[in-house]
């Protein structure tokens, strides 16, 4: 019963600071977005600047700039699966919103996170099959749109 | 300074590229799946068009991190290996440039997967 109760009062408190504060929470996540979303391609810019800079250069040799722009791919995926493992990537999601999941730290997350999710269902169904849930769609869509792109440009171009 | 005026310019284009999905999410309440995807195929279409070159240009990774990247590299690769060899770079061109991110994304997912537990969901 009181349990009910709880239940109750909590969604007429979201109901009641949902219309109350509806502007100021889109202002306030896009703020935050903005800052979380700017600081993770900042850091992705500082990784490559990084590759870039002499006492790397002087370790690994100099590297074109496709290598630095994978490289630099690889450390910002690297980063978003370790922070998911970790199982922080969720905590800064809730703070960031989209700042989190457009970046392709996000993109790493939404691998990731199914995958430890369903490893109690198996690996094949579990994890291989669930592991593409988010980023399945972005690859077929993605695909897809450059496929048909690449057609028009083929036309065009004879 | 020039390091200054890049990373910034890599930050505020990157952050707003996010506020632009989180006033989707906010607004119209779609999912960030519905987001993802919606980003990379606008992506692909501002860069056939040669709009998001500019972008890249401008804020190199601020541009190149968000999903909007992905399509620009996927779009990328095609049009290279469309003007390399012809009819197949329409279906060759795309992927190869997006595999590091796909690749070690499922890697580090199946290690994650074996090694790390998800904390209960509450």
């Amino acid at each position: 019963m009181s349990d009910n109760l709880d239940k109750l009062t909590v969604k007429q408190y979201q109901k009641i600071s949902d219309s109350n504060s509806g502007k100021s929470n889109i202002v306030k996540n896009c703020i935050m977005a903005f800052i979380f979303g700017g600081l993770i391609c900042t850091i992705a810019q500082g990784y490559s600047d990084l590759l870039a800079s002499k006492p790397v250069v002087r370790v690994i040799g100099i590297l074109d700039e496709k290598s630095i722009g994978a490289l630099t791919v690889l450390f910002m995926v690297f980063l978003g699966s370790l922070l998911t493992a970790l199982n922080v990537y969720d905590c800064i999601g809730t703070v960031a919103g989209a700042g989190s999941i457009v970046p392709i730290t996000g993109f790493a997350n939404s691998v990731v996170s199914p995958a430890m999710e369903y490893r109690s269902e198996g690996l094949i169904l579990g994890v291989g099959a669930q592991m593409f849930q988010v980023a399945g769609p972005v690859l077929v869509y993605g695909t897809a749109s450059s496929v048909l792109v690449g057609l028009i440009y083929y036309l065009v171009k004879i | 300074m020039d390091y200054f005026v890049q990373y910034l310019c890599a930050f505020v284009v990157g952050g707003l590229i996010c506020v632009i999905a989180q006033v989707l999410i906010d607004k119209t309440k779609m999912t960030s799946a519905r987001i993802l995807v919606l980003f990379v195929v606008c992506g692909v279409f501002l860069t056939a068009v040669g709009l998001y070159d500019y972008l890249v240009e401008f804020a190199d990774y601020g541009a190149r991190i968000p999903l909007t990247g992905f399509g620009y590299s996927l779009c990328k690769g095609v049009f290279n290996s469309i003007d390399e060899y012809g009819f197949r770079g329409i279906f060759t061109g795309g992927l190869p440039d997006v595999a590091t991110g796909v690749v070690m994304a499922v890697v580090f997912g199946l290690i994650a997967s074996i090694v790390s537990k998800p904390k209960s969901k509450k």
